[in-house]
């Protein structure tokens, strides 16, 4: 099982690196909307400050969005999928392997990349700390989460849409406990409620994720 | 032993076959024919366990595949219409990766040679996108050549886009692993003729619905 976990990790990844501009849209599609909104509600510190957390989370969520098709379709598309369901090892820890490979190649470079964004916002560094913190255990939860609706809209027509309609429900409550610590931080109530919550998400999802994707898998593939 | 029983496959609000049975036997090849959309595909799919039959079973060694599942997909090679190889890969990456997932123990002089096999080596560096379809074919095919532990090989039109020479080593390749005691499931529209082979036809056009 560990040697179909590497395998398939390193697969992905390699596969990612050879497809550099896909792997950069959701990086570029980050910082543009990110650094469109100081611009567009003005240099108010104060403003700023307040909605940042905000609109750091909803562009990392968009930017997940933007990334889930590329999570099983082209394996879909030229046979590797079925290959892999075919190879005497369980789906779910393929599955894993895949999302493990797309949060590094997504969620993790947009947590690397947000505290640089955050110092346009002019924050903290304390609260610059606690959005990094929040992102890290919440970006994993969105490529979980988003593997779900990526399988039940595989070889859908507009599964696209199809799936940000899924998934978004399940994406609110990180959404508002992500920002949300930030601005607890703020107001000096500290966020480690709201962390304490996330990780909460991140295991629960961890643990229903890699079976329900499988499943979702095996019906897209009858 | 494979064994199909009353098979029934329902595709949409078509029915493709219904009571279909058969077995293959150790040292034995069955060739599937049938006209476009008779259900060759959904067949080989159901026999992989990719597929659920509307009705009937398939059972390996007697027992249900469903009931086996990663069990019997470790006794299995399945080439379908989709060749299953990554366009950014190399041939030797992606028969790397084949075989890593699969665990079929091949270091890398001996892909090499099953590249070889199919004279597609002197493209083993480049990557997949740069080839024809025959050779991306010959790439899919290149996996059974490491295959020969594995006894049963359900292979969907494995013939298509290969050229001549590539035909004779594909034939050459079933002759050796069924002579070897393995089980050969297959469709294809060329005549097949596979030398000292026991060859088992079987017309799906005879179990439609217009039959």
């Amino acid at each position: 099982m560990i040697r179909t976990f590497n395998c398939v990790f390193r697969r992905d990844l390699m596969l990612a690196l050879r497809r550099k501009s896909e792997a950069l849209n959701t990086l570029v599609f980050f910082v543009i909307v990110t650094s469109l909104f100081p611009l567009g509600v003005g240099a108010e510190p104060n403003l700023l400050r307040e909605i940042a957390p905000g609109i750091l989370w909803v562009a990392a969520l968009l930017a997940a969005l933007l990334s889930l098709g590329r999570l099983f379709e082209p394996d879909f598309a030229d046979g590797t999928l079925e290959q892999m369901a075919l190879i005497g090892e369980p789906l779910p820890v393929i599955v894993l392997a895949k999302i493990a490979a797309h949060w590094v190649m997504t969620g993790l470079p947009l947590t690397l990349l947000a505290p640089v964004i955050a110092l346009q916002f002019d924050l903290r560094a304390d609260i610059i700390g606690l959005l990094f913190l929040t992102l890290l255990v919440g970006t994993p939860v969105l490529s979980l989460l988003g593997a779900i609706a990526a399988a039940l809209t595989l070889g859908l027509r507009g599964g696209g849409v199809l799936s940000a309609l899924l998934v978004l429900p399940l994406y609110i409550p990180l959404l508002i406990f992500g920002a949300g610590a930030a601005g607890a931080a703020g107001a000096g109530l500290g966020g480690e409620a709201h962390l304490l919550l996330l990780g909460a998400f991140l295991l629960i999802s961890a643990a229903i994720s890699p079976w329900a994707t499988a499943s979702a898998l095996h019906i897209a593939l009858d | 032993m494979l064994e199909a029983l009353d098979l029934e496959c329902v595709r949409g609000e078509r029915r493709l076959f219904s009571g279909l049975s058969f077995t293959v036997s150790s040292g034995q090849l069955v060739h599937l024919s049938g006209e476009n959309g008779s259900g060759k595909t959904s067949l080989m799919r159901i026999l992989c366990g990719l597929h659920t039959p509307y009705n009937g079973s398939v059972r390996w060694k007697g027992r249900p595949i469903a009931s086996l599942d990663e069990d019997y997909h470790r006794d299995l090679v399945y080439v379908g219409h989709l060749n299953g190889i990554k366009d950014e890969l190399t041939p030797l990456e992606n028969l790397a990766i084949a075989t890593t997932l699969s665990g079929i123990s091949a270091d890398a002089d001996r892909r090499f040679d099953a590249l070889s096999a199919f004279g597609v080596a002197a493209c083993a560096d480049l990557p997949v996108r740069y080839l024809s379809q025959g050779q991306r074919r010959r790439v899919a095919l290149s996996r059974l050549a490491l295959a020969d532990d594995r006894p049963l090989w359900i292979l969907d039109e494995p013939f298509n886009a290969l050229d001549s020479t590539a035909v004779a080593q594909l034939r050459q390749l079933l002759s050796a692993h069924v002579g070897g005691g393995g089980m050969v499931v297959l469709t294809t529209h060329l005549d097949l003729a596979v030398e000292g082979v026991e060859t088992q036809g079987l017309n799906l056009d005879l179990h439609g619905s217009a039959a």
